[in-house]
């Protein structure tokens, strides 16, 4: 397993910062709509509700997908909202993903894959907070970073609490979670 | 209009590609196409002059577009080249900042090509 950092997304805060904003459980659909329109603008693609495979197959994809491994790419959230926003996803949906938005040579490259996905949850976090009023000016965004490899789970050290949805890019799951600490 | 010769600087090569492709799809007829990673570079390809026109993100590593549009006009090359400044930030605050050190408008990803072309299309109608 290992990270990089293929986008960068770091900003000074230049004021004081307001009291804590508390996560709403409203934000999941803001979360939802953040994510479809960044996927439709700059994947040229259009994410439908992800639909888990029936009990039979499900032991198939499940034996599959631990030979797979995976991506996840989080950007970390910092002001009157502390967390990160991550995206997870296996490999290949991560190479069909950067292809949409790169071209098919470049996706060949994992440095441009990681730096897609990067992007996808940069713009991601970016979006989600521009639809929140008390987010915009008082919540920046940290350099994204990229997870690749298998059997790996993300714990905050500290007490949170997370908004997930799942969708999927040509029938394969993507995971989209905003985790913040309370 | 002649082909149009740009610089695109973001450090994602990703973004990059986008951003030319956005341009592309808003029907702007590109002739030279530069690349910068980061403020730094970037300031190497304007010294070469004959731009007409700078996209650049803010955030970036080793100089950021605030830092890169703060040093443009020490650059003779760079003297009316309008830049737009594209950012993930939702912050009023980093656009304004962003427009009062010179930039002539700003874009915030995610973008489609029509707000490409509303940005930048009225800043190349000088452009012969």
């Amino acid at each position: 397993m290992h990270a990089s950092t293929p986008a960068v997304t770091t900003s000074a805060a230049t004021t004081a910062v307001p009291k804590r904003v508390p996560p709403d459980p409203a934000w999941k659909s803001v979360l939802e709509c953040a994510t479809l329109e960044v996927f439709e603008m700059m994947a040229a693609t259009r994410l439908t509700p992800y639909v888990p495979p029936a009990p039979a197959q499900h032991v198939q994809s499940v034996a599959r997908t631990k030979k797979q491994s995976g991506l996840t790419a989080m950007v970390g959230m910092a002001g009157v909202l502390c967390g990160i926003t991550t995206i997870h996803c296996s490999s290949d949906t991560a190479i069909r993903l950067a292809s949409k938005m790169a071209g098919d040579e470049a996706a060949k490259d994992p440095n441009i894959v990681n730096d897609a996905l990067g992007e996808l949850c940069n713009m991601v976090a970016g979006n989600f907070k521009a639809k929140i009023s008390s987010l915009a000016d008082h919540c920046m965004l940290s350099v994204s970073t990229v997870i690749t490899g298998e059997n790996y789970a993300l714990q905050s050290a500290e007490p949170s609490e997370s908004l997930n949805i799942q969708l999927a890019f040509e029938g394969s799951q993507i995971r989209v979670s905003l985790i913040t600490q309370s | 209009m002649r082909k149009l010769k740009i610089l695109i600087v973001d450090d994602s090569a990703v973004m990059r590609k986008i951003i030319e492709r956005a341009l592309r799809q808003a029907g702007l007829d590109l002739g030279e196409v530069r690349e910068a990673s980061n403020g730094a570079e970037a300031l190497v390809e304007v010294q070469k002059g004959s731009l007409d026109i700078i996209l650049s993100d803010i955030n970036m590593p080793v100089m950021d577009g605030l830092e890169f549009l703060k040093t443009l006009p020490t650059i003779p090359a760079a003297k009316g080249v309008p830049v737009i400044m594209i950012t993930t930030e939702g912050s009023e605050a980093r656009v304004v900042e962003a427009l009062s050190a010179g930039a002539k408008g700003y874009l915030r990803k995610p973008f489609t090509p029509e707000q490409v072309k509303e940005r930048v299309g009225p800043l190349l109608a000088g452009v012969p």
